[in-house]
């Protein structure tokens, strides 16, 4: 008997085409789909921009509230023809990735612990749910006593911030695992160790990226607090620089590197989780 | 020999199965079990797989008492439960991953070729259909061949062809590549065209209606008279007037 003589047929085959242009329900070139969904995701944006414009030429808002986009955007070309961007984005990165390293890869530890042993979580969950409370900037002048106003309390203040969503998202899809999916590990004598490599780490990893994701966008949010923390560089001491300088356009210059910076490094770990989790058969993929 | 003597299984005050008492030797390749929902088939089988403690009473395998999963038992489940981020032959692969590695490559091909999905391998779940997977369910279990084959409902998602394919082809691998099969099903034909013997089972508490020893001769043609007197004599222990007197 042959596979091409049985009735089963792969369950993607069933699927509507992905993609499918609207009006002839063919489906688009993939590089014509790209351009499409990059093109809707721009259109929001623009429209922002558009507001703004119309906005700062009405007259109506004086430009030390709202400064010109033209203005904000020389202030970009800039700092990027000057090197100060790179000057003042270095330490903010170094400080992003420190903090977001040893916050998101100690909530992975643990997370995955508290998940797996139920006397560990007990132990250690509740304390984590009361800590996660507080916020992170009631933690600066304790973290200046602790740690000075160098480096090490800036990245101190992101690897907290970035401890709590990895660890709760890792937590919880550990915990959450299908116990079937368990049991196959089981009826294969899987245990400790090589049932949670096996079954439990790969079974976690969409709630894990998810983790990720809102850790290092926490990250950048907290990079600025940080920054008050007696920075002499950064992008956050550069946008406080503007701040009392009374040169708003500065201050937005800034807002946008933080905005790109965001949205380059989620970029990456969103490119890394759909390679991560290509196995998934989901809404997203389907469609 | 598999031997199950005053099993008992409890969950909190419910008790599910129990006291259950059989036996089955190599003679006895295939053993049916039969019952209506509820009656604690599923509840044997994992028993006798190892995922469940039992409350009372002893299962043996070859004179060692079950306690926990072990190399030489095998499951298959009602659904196919493959891994979705592994590809088939990592799902196969799974069955044998503490043979060495050398073994494992041919191991897995041929049990991709027994359930007829020798192209496969590299797939993912999401690719298959549920008769498909649940092929490679099957494949994950036999590639072991496992001195006992657990299945619970193993054929229910496939279609009648392959379904009937895929029955064939345990009746060709029990006594010499599984020595015993121990299958839960709701099917009284598929019962009575695989085993040895059936296991009719009422409750709850699941207890023994009756042991039937099927001694036809196989290929068993499923429209001859005496095959459709033994199903009439389930339907009757099963639904009769008797059945739920005990």
């Amino acid at each position: 008997m042959t596979d091409a003589s049985l009735p089963d047929r792969p369950a993607v085959a069933r699927r509507p085409p992905p993609d499918a242009h609207a009006r002839t329900g063919k489906p688009w070139p993939a590089w014509a789909a790209r351009l499409r969904r990059l093109a809707l995701a721009l259109v929001f944006p623009a429209a922002i921009l558009l507001v703004w414009y119309l906005v700062s030429i009405s007259g109506r808002v004086p430009a030390y509230l709202l400064p010109h986009p033209a203005e904000v955007v020389v202030w970009l070309v800039d700092l990027l023809r000057s090197g100060e961007l790179r000057h003042q984005l270095a330490p903010s990165l170094g400080r992003v990735m420190a903090g977001f390293a040893i916050g998101a890869g100690t909530a992975t530890v643990l997370g995955v612990l508290a998940g797996y042993v139920l006397t560990f979580r007990t132990l250690i969950d509740p304390t984590i749910h009361a800590l996660r409370t507080i916020p992170g900037l009631a933690w600066i002048p304790m973290f200046i006593l602790w740690f000075g106003i160098g480096e090490a309390s800036k990245v101190a203040l992101i690897a907290l911030v970035t401890f709590f969503p990895v660890y709760l998202n890792t937590m919880a899809g550990v915990a959450g695992v299908d116990r079937k999916l368990i049991e196959v590990g089981r009826v294969n004598r899987l245990t400790g160790l090589r049932l949670m490599g096996r079954i439990l780490l790969p079974a976690s990893l969409p709630s894990y990226f998810v983790g990720l994701r809102q850790s290092m966008g926490v990250a950048w949010i907290v990079v600025v607090a940080a920054e008050l923390m007696g920075a002499s560089r950064g992008i956050g001491f550069l946008l406080l620089d503007g701040q009392m300088t009374g040169r708003p356009a500065l201050v937005m210059a800034c807002m946008l590197i933080f905005a790109a910076c965001g949205k380059v490094t989620d970029m990456i770990l969103a490119a890394i989780a759909a390679w991560a989790l290509r196995w998934q058969d989901t809404l997203e993929r389907a469609s | 020999m598999l031997e199950v003597q005053s099993l008992v299984k409890t969950y909190g005050a419910f008790r599910a199965l129990g006291p259950v008492t059989f036996s089955l030797g190599r003679e006895d390749r295939v053993l049916g079990v039969v019952g209506p929902s509820g009656c604690g088939k599923s509840t044997l089988l994992r028993v006798l797989a190892g995922l469940d403690p039992l409350t009372g009473g002893t299962v043996r395998l070859d004179g060692t008492p079950i306690t926990g999963a072990r190399p030489d038992v095998a499951v298959v489940f009602q659904e196919p439960r493959l891994l979705p981020w592994a590809t088939v032959r990592a799902n196969i692969e799974l069955g044998i991953w503490d043979q060495p590695a050398s073994d494992r490559a041919a191991a897995v091909q041929a049990a991709l070729a027994q359930v007829q999905l020798p192209a496969f391998g590299n797939a993912l779940p999401r690719q298959l259909s549920g008769g498909m997977a649940q092929r490679v369910g099957i494949a994950r279990a036999l590639v072991r061949r496992p001195r006992l084959l657990l299945m619970d409902e193993p054929f229910a998602a496939l279609d009648p062809l392959t379904r009937l394919r895929m029955q064939d082809h345990l009746l060709e691998m029990v006594g010499q590549e599984v020595p015993n099969v121990v299958i839960i099903t709701h099917d009284i034909d598929e019962a009575l065209a695989l085993s040895d013997r059936i296991l009719v089972l009422a409750g709850p508490p699941g207890e023994i209606r009756a042991d039937l020893k099927i001694d036809l001769p196989q290929p068993r043609a499923r429209t001859s008279a005496a095959f459709q007197a033994e199903k009439a004599r389930i339907l009757d222990l099963l639904f009769g007037p008797g059945a739920h007197a005990a």
